[in-house]
């Protein structure tokens, strides 16, 4: 669509994004706020991130949710860029229909009930609650929405690439690595950090399958906001968007700048011919 | 690819996704139909597979319907579902009628503004869930911002009490599953021919004809995919009912994490969640049925 842009169009949009951002902006400014009292403004102060840097529950939590987010980030991109490929390489197999449906309906179940089922699975199978099940529980979430990803990219790739490299006489598996995943390759680093950040987020999940001693940042979060909210707690959000933003920001400019060098090379290829 | 490789490529997600999603599920509803026990787990196994054909004929009869009957007799229950049903359902209104002009309005931007727009929207979609409805938290209470300013600008005397109530609870809902709505309808828009528009004005129609004939059936398809992904998360919701909502909030996510969580009470708690996912079944499916048809189309 490319009509004009009406004052209309340019209210909403603006209206939309006031509203999307305004309270994070609110947020990340009373973090620097002197006055304990969170909505009261006391001057400009950086005391509440040297708090949270002495807080040891709170870098204690911090520490199992990077260990969690890593390792199930890695693995829901392995086990979901299978799934991708699964999806659109072979469109029939024995169970098909039930496999795309495992797929997609982690991305709308309410976590709920998905953290329920997991804890209870645990149980059944006698596995104590610890660090390595919500990093089994974050892998099979997350790994839905990596498959989601990267199929997105899978389905566009012109696949002639890859039975040319075969024809040439290069392997399957090699014709695989060498040619199709560079290609999707932004997608599947896109996936990733996807993967990453619902770990580094997630509430529900983690305090159904965590035990003792495996108190993720979010659950201590959580602990604290239900007693009240501190500035000490807008100063941790203030890191994590920070560190959130910085990675989605810089993930793009790398997507596009190869998108461009690749865009380049074809042409020049073209022209060569 | 070769046969064995294929079978790996399909076989190790597979069975992950058995292992790790489907199977819970069952397990679930095994024990919805156990007794609640003072003990860890707090229940009675339903059976063993170790304790062979006799064992199973033994356990068949502790089969229980009592959490279910339970659920029907407190009528808690049926008012957390009907309720988070009620809210879920208000909140995805609101969010597709904030969402539409949103979406259309990054439609209708240059071309080279368009992927910027995009990911402003995406942005807040990464940072967490958690932190986003904890700044709404200092927005909304008594002596907080939005009172502040409104008794600055003289239009309020008292502040008004929003937080612990539904509006906060709808407000933050709206505002967490905001970008899940604009994003499936810019897709939708953006797609769409603009000549098409054109040639209905030509043909006599006013702007807002040609919108109501041509533009939103077209962008059907974003409407319904954006409403699945804001309306069956929002059902089972838990952290918003909880922290921005009151004591009147009743919301079934709510409801069974304090169930598991403060009555330790697995069974109903199973129970529960078992009747949510019956709730949930339709929606879900017409959700998946959207989504590979898609990617299907996408080829």
């Amino acid at each position: 669509m490319n009509g004009r842009w009406s004052g209309f169009n340019i209210v909403s949009v603006v209206v939309g994004f006031t509203f999307l951002y305004l309270p994070i902006v609110l947020l990340v400014i009373y973090s620097f706020n002197a006055s304990r009292l969170v909505t009261v403004w006391g001057g400009f102060s950086t005391q509440w991130y040297g708090e949270m840097l002495r807080n040891e529950a709170l870098l204690a939590a911090a520490s199992v949710t990077f260990r969690v987010a890593l390792v199930s980030a890695t693995a829901a991109t392995v086990l979901g860029t299978l799934a991708a490929v699964a999806l659109t390489r072979f469109m029939r197999f024995r169970g098909r229909l039930l496999f795309s449906g495992m797929v997609f309906a982690p991305l709308v179940m309410p976590e709920v009930i998905t953290g329920l089922s997991l804890l209870l699975l645990f149980i059944a199978i006698d596995l104590d609650r610890t660090i390595v099940t919500v990093m089994l529980a974050h892998t099979t979430f997350s790994m839905c929405f990596v498959a989601v990803v990267v199929q997105s990219r899978l389905v566009t790739f012109d696949r002639s690439l890859e039975e040319a490299a075969q024809d040439l006489g290069c392997p399957p598996l090699k014709a695989f690595l060498t040619v199709t995943l560079p290609v999707i390759a932004p997608a599947v680093i896109a996936g990733w950090m996807l993967a990453f950040t619902l770990s580094l987020d997630d509430l529900v999940i983690a305090s159904f399958t965590s035990g003792s001693g495996a108190t993720t940042l979010p659950m201590r979060i959580y602990s604290q906001v239900r007693l009240g909210v501190t500035p000490e707690i807008n100063a941790v959000c203030t890191v994590l968007i920070a560190l959130v933003t910085t990675g989605v920001v810089a993930a793009s400019i790398l997507n596009k700048r190869s998108m461009v060098r690749r865009e380049r090379a074809e042409r020049m290829a073209f022209d060569e011919r | 690819m070769g046969a064995a490789r294929k079978w790996l490529v399909i076989a190790v997600p597979y069975l992950w996704l058995l292992v790790f999603f489907l199977v819970p599920f069952f397990i679930v509803f095994k024990i919805s139909f156990s007794t609640t026990a003072l003990s860890i787990p707090p229940y009675t196994p339903v059976f063993e597979f170790t304790e062979g054909v006799a064992g199973l004929v033994d356990k068949a009869r502790q089969l229980t319907l009592d959490n279910y009957l339970w659920l029907t007799q407190d009528p808690l229950y049926l008012r957390s579902y009907l309720s988070s049903v009620w809210i879920a359902f208000v909140s995805t209104l609101l969010t597709l009628l904030i969402g539409y002009p949103l979406a259309y309005g990054m439609a209708r931007a240059s071309r080279s503004l368009r992927p910027l727009l995009v990911m402003l929207v995406i942005l807040p979609f990464w940072t967490s869930f958690l932190i986003r409805v904890y700044a709404w938290i200092g927005i909304l209470r008594r002596e907080g911002l939005l009172n502040q300013l409104l008794t600055w600008l003289g239009v309020i005397d008292a502040p008004l009490t929003i937080i612990n109530t539904n509006t906060a609870v709808y407000i933050g809902i709206v505002y967490s599953y905001l970008p899940f709505m604009v994003l499936p309808l810019y897709a939708a828009l953006e797609r769409m021919d603009e000549s098409l528009i054109e040639a209905a004005q030509d043909l006599g129609c006013t702007r807002l004809q040609a919108f109501w004939k041509i533009t939103f059936p077209l962008s059907l398809p974003g409407v319904v995919a954006g409403s699945m992904l804001v309306f069956i998360p929002a059902v089972g919701e838990f952290v918003i009912p909880d922290l921005l909502g009151g004591s009147e909030t009743l919301m079934i996510g709510k409801t069974l994490w304090v169930e598991f969580f403060s009555n330790r009470d697995w069974p109903v708690a199973s129970a529960v969640a078992s009747i949510l996912l019956l709730i949930l079944v339709v929606p879900i499916v017409l959700f998946q049925h959207q989504q590979s048809r898609q990617s299907e189309d996408g080829r």
